[in-house]
């Protein structure tokens, strides 16, 4: 069933199956992809539309762990590789990387056999002054145990990230060794003494949040903190958000003004531009007051991830390179306990844990790789490439939905990991137009006037291959890059049997006009090299091919809808993807 | 009249300019007969050099003794003047309101300006219709260069040459406008060398209620066709529209007059509806509550978009019938100054690679819009922020710069030129030293005498030196026919502008 002809669609990409009612030339069936891909098909018998139906309903669905993909994915690796592919990424040496531990920060025991926070991976950092009874009352006030701890640390301005879920404050309840953590969090910052609190949700929900006994700081309890709410929407309102988003998407001859005032009312952009802005606030807070921050949702896990990964890469530019944004997503995501499993419903589990939280950090990224297109390493596919993954349950990264869990799978021992193979197709994925050395890019500050929020196009109709520009910049960049490089070589090839006949012919006559042949050729090629954009070489036309406007092209057949007001052809796919029967 | 009249203060110090994104600049403020400058005497780098005529609105404030004049220019810039001294503030806003708003186009800065280079290729020249048609006269004997409207005497609006029918005498083609509004009678807009096959454009027929017939239009426009062919007619009206202009004279092709011909219908906007919508997008643009539903509904609410998609559709329409069905077309709306132009230029930038390239796109300003009789001073005469409206106003041409874009986007290997080049065209469309965009016509241009008093737009930028800025690196040229992508996905906003 995996492979219909050349389509293939992995049965946990499959979020939705739908059968609409019978028409003449067949029974159609509807899937929905995580991906956003939507696939139509046309079953001619009922019969066999019901039974494939029904089968791709419990497909779809695993009940176990060990029914998913990545316990019998197998790319031909053995034990020892895998183990190094699991190894790739190492937090330790990140925080290593980050400065700490330092004199003001430690790694902390405490959790480490999960004893007090489950969720939490078993390192943790704290401040070096908070001893252990204090962080283990701190985690007791708070929800899930999630005590304070820091998710990122900058080093220039000795200031930190700190994550935590919210206290259990209720209308009055105090916690003495709370106080006092925070108090550490903010010693440890020698330039600032204030730090702040953000809530990343609306004042409402948080203040709704204290009627159930949890809640938010007030400030009166704690010295030295300034509280802040920056209103993002919880996980419902996302879920919702993104459906109807789709379901726009979704609509035959859409107009322009339909679209618009779909995209409007979903909210979509209105909600990553609160993340967008959070994460900005963090950012600045950091830069400009050299104050720490400490961030929490409710539990943490969540937006807490969203604002804490994404100010981290507005101020660090190796999270903008492949590996380190890597690094970052194994780091305020995985480790710290994004419910992957729940979010992504890779189980057949509870609808309502199901929520686009990750999707929208990508998008996030996207927005920013849109502004600062040179400060990025990788390119869209690879955010795209992610996004895949997070959902194919082909690698166990994503499965389970915090470390202990994963842990208790021993997905290390039973799946593969899937940041090698990334690492190794990074071709794929490079941005011709990043420079690294560029220094105006070490901190990010983004605009977030509303035009500048653009809908992803790239994400959200991956697969409707009409929609997109016909010519990429980007691969003809990258062509001709390979094509200079292979230029290069190729002088340095020449100038060295040069040289060797130098050395052989004593009479050097043949050797001139050899040297007047070549090196005039080099400084144009070098400094192609450096303007990748402005300068053209007359290029191997073998290598090119002109995008876009191949006659098979099926882009025409839009517009001859309109003309000729014919029925679309009997077996047809949502934009023209592909033709299949079945 | 002297200019000096005109400005009561041309000089005040210490003026302080606010620009949106830019760092406040301190200077001396000048003003001279066509220009508003702003120059820092610490650093001569920062100057501004204003044209009064790109000025469309200006407000005054005023807290105590500081003068604030707040100028909206037509390209959409918005900036700030803060003045010391009421009388010098009232003096300068009453200056360059006047100055910005002068009758006379011979008053005009093209009319004054003296080029600094050296002219190497005289612009007004660059594009004659004789070598356009020499371009497709060696794949075709169907048609012939006509001079019947030499004198302007035929057509108000056409230029003196025209390639019309070699079947069709001059005597016919005099008939033929007397049926056509404004003397439009179809003449030629491009030749599709693949296939034979034809665009042309003219006005409504002027069939009126009583449904007029004229013999010579019948057999010019058939006289198009190779035998057996059949042809469409693309009228940019809805049918309703189409019928109502039937009231005042106007009409269509009815079909069983043209048996060979079959008419589609394409809505697009015109007029104030279009200037209004420019209107709303610029004031979405310039909202700065970063509030992203705000943005959302106000864009939604200008409908430009919707323009856009509307423009191209009916162009992809036409190039369909000319490259995939075969067959030749005839486009008009009422007039065939709007919006017939804007399809037929884009048609051709979808079926001919010559036109992605920066002169085969000149060639195409010049021919489909100069020539054709885009009445481009009474559509550029004032922008989105002028509170005045006048009946004549409509961004048609940046709705087109805009959908020339939009396919750039999707196809950006396929152009020579890049969005500056485009940008450079809408502001020079609007406000310029050169006299290109002047007049509204041919005739007018005459009357005028741009060609000897005038430079020309065309002479300054087909100079290698400023070519460079205008061109694509990544151009490769593409002899092949592109399809662009109209669902709205693909059609994001132009931020250039």
């Amino acid at each position: 069933m995996e492979h219909i002809r050349t389509t293939k669609i992995l049965h946990h990409h499959i979020a939705s199956v739908e059968k609409l009612a019978l028409t003449t030339s067949g029974c159609p069936l509807v899937i929905q992809c995580k991906n956003f891909r939507t696939v139509h098909f046309i079953v001619p018998r009922e019969r066999d539309c019901h039974d494939i139906y029904n089968s791709l309903l419990q497909l779809s669905k695993q009940g176990k762990y060990e029914d998913l993909y990545a316990f019998s994915y197998n790319p031909k690796q053995n034990d020892s590789e895998r183990l190094q592919g699991w190894q790739l990424i190492d937090l330790a040496e990140e925080y290593e990387r980050m400065g700490v531990p330092n004199s003001h920060w430690q790694l902390s025991d405490a959790n480490r056999d999960y004893k007090i926070c489950e969720t939490y991976p078993r390192e943790l950092y704290v401040p070096r002054i908070a001893s252990k009874p204090i962080i283990v009352g701190s985690s007791k006030f708070r929800s899930k145990g999630r005590f304070p701890v820091l998710s990122y640390y900058h080093q220039d301005k000795e200031a930190a990230i700190c994550r935590c879920s919210q206290p259990l404050s209720g209308f009055s309840a105090r916690c003495l060794e709370d106080e006092h953590l925070l108090q550490a969090i903010s010693k440890a910052n020698p330039v600032n003494r204030y730090m702040y609190v953000v809530d990343t949700r609306p004042k409402l929900n948080a203040m709704a949040n204290r009627a159930a006994g949890k809640g938010y700081e007030n400030e009166d309890n704690y010295s030295n903190i300034r509280f802040q709410f920056v209103g993002i929407e919880n996980i419902h309102v996302m879920r919702s958000s993104l459906q109807k988003l789709l379901e726009v998407n979704g609509t035959k001859g859409l107009s322009v003004n339909d679209f618009y005032s779909g995209l409007e009312s979903s909210g979509w952009l209105r909600h990553i531009k609160a993340v967008m802005d959070a994460a900005i606030f963090l950012a600045r807070a950091i830069t400009v007051e050299n104050a720490s921050v400490l961030v929490h949702c409710s539990d943490g896990w969540d937006r807490t991830s969203q604002v804490c990964s994404l100010g981290s890469l507005l101020l660090d530019s190796y999270y903008r390179t492949i590996k380190g944004f890597m690094v970052l997503i194994e780091k305020d995501w995985i480790s710290f306990g994004h419910k992957f499993s729940e979010r992504c419903g890779h189980l057949d589990g509870d609808p309502k844990e199901v929520s686009p939280v990750f999707t929208q950090f990508l998008e996030c990224v996207w927005h920013l790789t849109e502004q600062f297109p040179q400060a990025f390493e990788f390119s869209e596919a690879f955010l795209l490439q992610i996004h895949e993954h997070i959902h194919s349950c082909q690698f166990g990264n994503f499965l389970g939905n915090c470390q202990k869990e994963r842990e208790e799978l021993k997905l290390k021992e039973k799946t593969y990991s899937l940041w090698p193979f990334l690492l190794e197709d990074q071709k794929k994925y490079l941005n011709p137009l990043y420079s690294s050395k560029s220094h105006r890019f070490t901190v990010l500050e983004p605009n977030t006037i509303s035009f500048n929020f653009k809908f992803w196009r790239n994400m959200y109709h991956q697969f409707d291959r009409t929609l997109h520009p016909r010519q990429s910049v980007f691969n003809m960049i990258m062509n001709m890059n390979e094509q200079n490089k292979q230029l290069e070589k190729d002088i340095k090839d020449l100038e060295s049997k040069i040289k060797q006949r130098k050395n052989k012919q004593t009479d050097g006559i043949l050797t001139k006009e050899l040297l007047h042949s070549v090196h005039p050729e080099s400084p144009t090629l070098k400094t192609s090299l450096c303007f990748k954009e402005q300068t053209l070489l007359p290029v191997n036309d073998a290598l090119r091919t002109i995008e876009g406007s191949s006659l098979a092209d099926n882009r025409y057949s839009e517009y001859a809808e309109e003309f000729s007001k014919s029925e679309p052809a009997v077996v047809s796919l949502e934009y023209g993807v592909a033709r299949m029967t079945c | 009249m002297e200019f000096a009249e005109l400005i009561k203060t041309p000089r005040v110090d210490n003026v302080v300019l606010h620009r949106p994104f830019y760092p406040a600049v301190e200077g001396t403020l000048c003003l001279t007969g066509h220009h508003l400058i702003l120059s820092s005497r610490q650093d001569n780098t920062e100057e501004l050099w204003l044209l009064h005529s790109n000025i469309d609105a200006i407000d005054k404030r005023f807290v105590g003794s500081l003068g604030t004049i707040i100028i909206k220019c037509k390209d959409f810039r918005i900036i700030q003047l803060d003045i010391p001294g009421m009388e010098e503030c009232l003096n300068i806003a009453s200056s360059i309101e006047a100055l910005s708003t002068l009758d006379s186009i011979t008053l005009m800065y093209p009319f004054f300006y003296r080029p600094m280079f050296e002219v190497i290729e005289d612009g007004w020249h660059s594009f004659l219709p004789e070598q356009e048609f020499e371009l497709y006269s060696s794949a075709t004997s169907e048609w012939r260069l006509s001079y019947v409207n030499k004198d302007f005497a035929v057509c108000a609006s056409y230029p003196p040459i025209v390639t019309v029918p070699k079947s069709i005498d001059d005597e016919a083609l005099r008939k033929v406008a007397t049926f056509r509004h404004g003397g439009r009678f179809p003449v030629l807009s491009y030749y599709h060398k693949k296939n034979g096959m034809v665009i042309m454009r003219s006005g409504q027929p002027l069939t009126g209620t009583n449904g007029r017939r004229c013999k010579e239009d019948e057999k010019l426009i058939n006289a198009t066709l190779r035998a057996g062919k059949r042809g469409y007619i693309i009228d940019t009206r809805s049918l309703n529209v189409a019928q109502q202009a039937r009231a005042k004279g106007g009409g269509f092709e009815q079909e069983a007059h043209y048996p060979q011909w079959r008419r589609i219908h394409k809505s697009i906007e015109r007029y104030h509806i279009l200037q209004e919508s420019l209107i709303k997008l610029v004031e979405a643009c310039n909202d700065q509550t970063h509030n992203m539903d705000r943005w959302l509904s106000k864009l939604e609410a200008s409908n430009w978009l919707t323009h856009i998609k509307e423009i191209l559709t009916a162009a992809c329409l036409a190039a369909q019938c000319i490259d995939r069905e075969g067959a030749s077309i005839l486009i008009h709306g009422t007039e065939g100054t709007d919006s017939t132009l804007q399809v037929t230029s884009l048609a051709q930038i979808i079926l001919e690679p010559r036109s992605r390239t920066i002169r085969g796109f000149e060639a195409l300003i010049e021919r489909e819009w100069l020539q054709a009789g885009h009445p481009f001073q009474q559509r550029c005469a004032q922008s989105a922020y002028c509170n005045t409206k006048q009946k004549w106003e409509a961004p048609v041409f940046l709705l087109f710069l805009d959908c020339v874009w939009q396919i750039l986007r999707q196809f950006p290997c396929s152009f020579e030129f890049n969005e500056n080049f485009l940008i450079m065209l809408f502001e020079h469309a609007y406000a310029s030293q050169f006299g290109t965009f002047l007049g509204n016509n041919e005739s007018e241009r005459c009357k005028l005498k741009l060609q000897q008093k005038t430079m020309s737009l065309w002479s300054w930028v087909n100079q290698p030196g400023e070519l460079s800025q205008f061109t694509n690196p990544l151009f490769e040229a593409n002899n092949l026919v592109i399809w662009p992508s109209v669902a709205p996905q693909s059609l994001p906003l132009w931020e250039g502008i």
